[in-house]
């Protein structure tokens, strides 16, 4: 699929405004991987028509890596000069693609001044297949894999989103399987807190390699991720395994994405 | 008439230090800075209810959740049998109780008894989880010789005030049955009429044996109330109000400092005039009066399960943070700092701090703010904003994050990236189309 992403300047020119604005996140814009999902993200709105459009190169870091690490500073700096761009587009709608784009945007930018209805990926696919506008059909068939899902922190514990992301995968008729440290009792990949920008501090294991030795002991073909940073930790636990032919890491978006051949 | 005296002085002796003693704790608690935990009043009696009263965040782990139920509720309802303890004691009767409740007091009592067991069995499988399963979550570099011992105490004393009542119960019984003195027929005591044969058949020795029993049963109390204030044990008091002034957001949500606002407004938009309330505030915390007062009733409410520390991915992989520890030296040096406070007054100044003297930096940055130690506690504490307040002392006052997060902080405040990646390429993943 050609993929034609319209920004918010382009569409303001065009004296438009787009039913949703797609926050693409750090990640999503730079990260190899990441930018793979985010195309993946954009080619679902595409598929489902929803109008829809991105900041490109006016989004800038929502500042939660900063906040987390201790620099309210940079965080409110951040967050102030976002929310002016995005209420200088009279920004209503937000989806993003990133679990600690969406806790931040949604709960941390209100009393800033900046309020929006904000979802993540997950509940926006949720929401599609709810109203039928969303299947799995005219893909690739998961039929019979064991899929786990790898529930990242700032989407369930943080801001208790255990449903949507399971429901996508749930129409997949696939054998879903659970982790045993799964939803609200579920295990950080490593990367939050900050912890994606620096080494870990000495211990005898990484916390990444933790998480893979439960997807291993399941037995699970592929693992769902919905978060970017997820994505890297869960990627780099089952290559340090050995176990690139086993087991997949795919972000829910993917997944959707490979079940409708978009 | 001299019982009646002695047992007069003991219960105001026993009510007056320990109000001493947890008003000292109140006061301590009271040197963090304030915060609005006052909110949404229904939504908070509603979180106590479910959390405090039902217990419902226990469930995690059956077994513990069961022997901690029957624990609990034995606790809240043989207190009905101290009340009446405390008028007996007071007026000097006898089973005050028996004759206006009449059949109800026979199966009160019969209550109170399979409680009373259930309790002590309970009592026994928690020592024995400690002292002999040695359950990985009651060990720890902060398990040391004190708050391990402090548990079997508190366990330990329950045993012998549960074994108390029930062989208090056993010889009263046997007397009823012996129509001795003024030992009524009061119910069927069904547990300890077991321990009948064990005991003496003889009155006078049975009538000892019951005194004995009553008395140190009641002083035992007394003494296990003052008690509390110097053990893990007060989390049966402060688990209501904690709960109570739970943090009612959602758990990603991290505070937005005020502080910062305003400064950050003034750097903005240059006339910009903050409201100043005159106080210069540090930013983030580097000793324990700069956490909040709930921070600090937290600490006083910990009860050191390891809940919290068994699930942080962390503390799992080996690295040096337990937020029980983080919650245990809150604790320990706001009581530090309250002592030197009674003994120095106010400006005395220990050179001390909560960073570096209890908490190292390696435990701070060790923290991915997962969340599943907030989650975990079966009362709300949550380590993670203590970790976070400290987190902001050193970046923001000391300027002393780690190398790698200072070079994001600049590729963030630069290029808008925790990357080195240019603004200019933000977009560029638009136009690899299908690669």
């Amino acid at each position: 699929m050609e993929l034609k992403v319209p920004t918010m300047a382009q569409l303001t020119t065009e004296g438009k405004e787009p039913e949703i604005l797609f926050w693409v996140g750090c990640a999503g814009s730079f990260d190899e991987r990441a930018q793979k999902i985010t195309r993946d993200i954009c080619k679902i709105l595409e598929h489902v028509g929803i109008s829809y459009a991105v900041l490109g190169t006016e989004e800038s870091c929502t500042g939660d890596p900063a906040k987390r690490a201790g620099n309210e500073f940079l965080f409110q700096m951040q967050a102030m000069t976002n929310i002016e761009v995005l209420n200088g587009y009279n920004i209503k709608k937000i989806v993003t693609g990133c679990p600690h784009c969406f806790n931040t945007i949604k709960n941390e930018y209100p009393a800033l001044g900046g309020n929006y209805e904000v979802i993540h990926h997950s509940q926006l696919i949720q929401q599609l297949i709810d109203d039928g506008k969303l299947k799995a059909e005219g893909g690739e068939s998961f039929k019979g894999k064991r899929i786990t899902y790898h529930d990242p922190c700032y989407l369930g514990r943080g801001n208790n989103v255990y449903e949507a992301p399971r429901k996508v995968l749930e129409i997949l008729d696939t054998e879903l399987v659970e982790m045993k440290r799964c939803k609200s009792n579920g295990l950080c990949c490593g990367a939050g807190g900050a912890q994606m920008f620096k080494e870990p501090e000495k211990g005898i294991k990484d916390i990444n390699m933790e998480r893979i030795d439960e997807v291993i002991a399941i037995n699970a073909q592929v693992v769902a991720a919905a978060c970017p940073f997820c994505m890297t930790m869960l990627s780099d636990g089952v290559k340090n395994h050995d176990k690139e032919q086993e087991v997949l890491v795919l972000d829910i978006a993917e997944i959707t994405v490979r079940a409708n051949g978009l | 008439m001299i019982a009646q005296i002695i047992f007069g002085l003991i219960l105001i002796t026993a009510i007056y230090l320990f109000s001493k003693n947890a008003g000292k704790i109140r006061r301590n608690i009271l040197l963090g800075r304030d915060v609005n935990r006052s909110d949404r009043p229904a939504e908070r009696w509603l979180v106590m209810t479910k959390v405090a009263l039902g217990q419902t965040k226990m469930t995690k782990r059956p077994v513990a959740a069961i022997m901690h139920f029957f624990i609990y509720i034995g606790f809240i309802i043989i207190n009905l049998e101290v009340l009446e303890i405390m008028i007996d004691g007071l007026f000097g009767s006898h089973r005050i109780f028996s004759k206006p409740l009449g059949d109800l007091y026979g199966l009160l009592i019969g209550g109170f008894e399979v409680l009373a067991i259930l309790v002590l069995v309970a009592c026994v499988v928690f020592l024995a989880r400690r002292n002999i399963v040695r359950l990985k979550r009651f060990s720890g570099t902060e398990m040391t010789q004190w708050p391990k011992s402090d548990a079997n105490y508190i366990l330990i004393i329950e045993i012998c005030l549960m074994t108390a009542f029930l062989t208090m119960n056993a010889a009263d019984y046997k007397l009823q049955a012996l129509h001795f003195g003024h030992y009524i027929k009061a119910g069927s005591f069904p547990v300890s009429s077991l321990l009948g044969p064990i005991l003496s058949s003889h009155p006078s020795t049975l009538a000892i044996t019951e005194r004995v029993c009553w008395w140190f049963h009641i002083i035992g109390i007394l003494a296990f109330l003052n008690y509390l204030p110097y053990s893990k044990h007060f989390h049966i008091l402060l688990a209501f109000p904690n709960t109570w002034y739970s943090n009612l957001e959602p758990k990603g949500e991290f505070t937005n400092m005020a502080s910062v606002t305003n400064e950050v407004k003034a750097m903005l938009d240059p006339s910009f005039i903050p409201e100043s309330n005159g106080e210069v505030a540090r930013f983030g915390a580097k000793d324990v009066t700069d956490l909040t007062w709930k921070n600090l009733m937290e600490a006083y409410t910990c009860t050191e399960c390891g809940r919290c520390t068994s699930v942080c991915p962390a503390n799992i992989t080996g690295k040096l943070l337990s937020p029980r520890k983080i919650m245990m030296d809150t604790r320990d040096r706001i009581t530090e700092v309250g002592n030197n406070l009674d003994k120095h007054g106010k400006d005395h100044q220990d050179g001390k701090t909560l960073l570096d003297d209890y908490i190292t930096r390696e435990e701070l940055w060790a923290c991915t703010t997962c969340n599943a130690c907030v989650e975990a506690c079966p009362i709300n504490i949550n380590p993670l904003e203590i970790i976070t307040e400290m987190r902001r002392y050193v970046v923001m006052e000391e300027s002393q994050a780690p190398v790698s997060l200072n070079n994001m902080f600049g590729n963030v405040e630069n290029n808008g990236a925790p990357w080195k990646y240019s603004n200019a390429d933000r977009f560029n993943w638009a136009d690899n189309n299908g690669q």
